[in-house]
């Protein structure tokens, strides 16, 4: 069994979770908004690397192994969006499409 | 390596808030580069070195271009190349360049100078991920490709010129 403390490892996941959820909440910018779920992936797949190291299995890794193909494949698509925000609305506000027709 | 995973954890932590607090998104990059790298350290310290280099190469490299790339994209026309002058001024560099310099220095003392203790940290390798990963999660590793192609799809939909409606 690992010495490492599990809880400072996982508190560090939950910081990290908690400074993502701050920003997506916060920041109006698409792009802050699109870094700010990046950093809560990471936090949680972080989170999963802890476990699995406190147990001594596997598995945590490869939970992390498909929070980053979710993470790969979800930042593929939000930039598409900003991309197509930007060259549409000529903004990356947030509240410039809070409404969904015009 | 427990004082390598508090330092870590301290850099990530704090990058990391540097992070979401920048008001340029071009800071806001360098200093997520230098938080993943810190999480990537934690992940090493933990015994994960397959984890940790996977943070690396995915993370920090293919994501953190690809912002970089569509922020590049977002700039282009006038004042181009007086913004660019403006993110390479020292002022902006020099606080994520002291904690990746913080980062590598604790690097060089976990791999060269501090053995890791066996008795303390299990570490899990590559070849244990592989054989889970194709063993009992293989269905998983089929709907992950899935995934990847219908990011491909709608990344490739997304980005056409010429959508209706425009």
């Amino acid at each position: 069994m690992t010495e490492l403390p599990l809880a400072w490892g996982l508190a560090l996941a939950g910081a990290l979770l908690a400074i993502g959820m701050i920003g997506v909440l916060v920041r109006r910018n698409v792009i802050f908004i699109l870094i700010s779920v990046e950093i809560m992936l990471n936090a949680a797949g972080l989170g999963a690397v802890v476990a699995g190291a406190h147990w001594g299995a596997a598995e945590g890794q490869v939970l992390f192994i498909f929070i980053l193909t979710l993470a790969a494949a979800e930042v593929c698509v939000g930039l598409g969006l900003i991309l197509l925000l930007h060259r549409r609305f000529a903004t990356l506000d947030a509240d410039a499409i809070s409404t969904m027709r015009d | 390596m427990e004082i390598a995973f508090y330092i870590a954890a301290a850099i990530a932590m704090l990058a990391t808030l540097l992070t979401v607090t920048r008001l340029d998104a071009v800071h806001a990059l360098l200093y997520l580069i230098v938080s993943l790298l810190a999480v990537a350290v934690v992940l090493y310290t933990l015994g994960a070195p397959f984890a940790a280099a996977l943070e690396v190469i995915v993370y920090a490299g293919a994501i953190v271009v690809l912002f970089v790339f569509v922020v590049m994209m977002l700039n282009l026309g006038r004042g181009a190349s007086a913004q660019e002058r403006r993110w390479l001024a020292p002022s902006m560099w020099v606080g994520p360049g002291l904690l990746a310099l913080a980062l590598i220095g604790e690097v060089i003392a976990v791999t060269g100078w501090i053995a890791p203790d066996p008795n303390r940290i299990q570490v899990i390798g590559a070849q244990q991920i592989g054989a889970m990963l194709f063993g009992p999660y293989l269905l998983a590793v089929e709907l992950a490709s899935m995934l990847l192609l219908a990011g491909l799809v709608g990344a490739y939909h997304l980005g056409r010129r010429g959508l209706p409606g425009h």
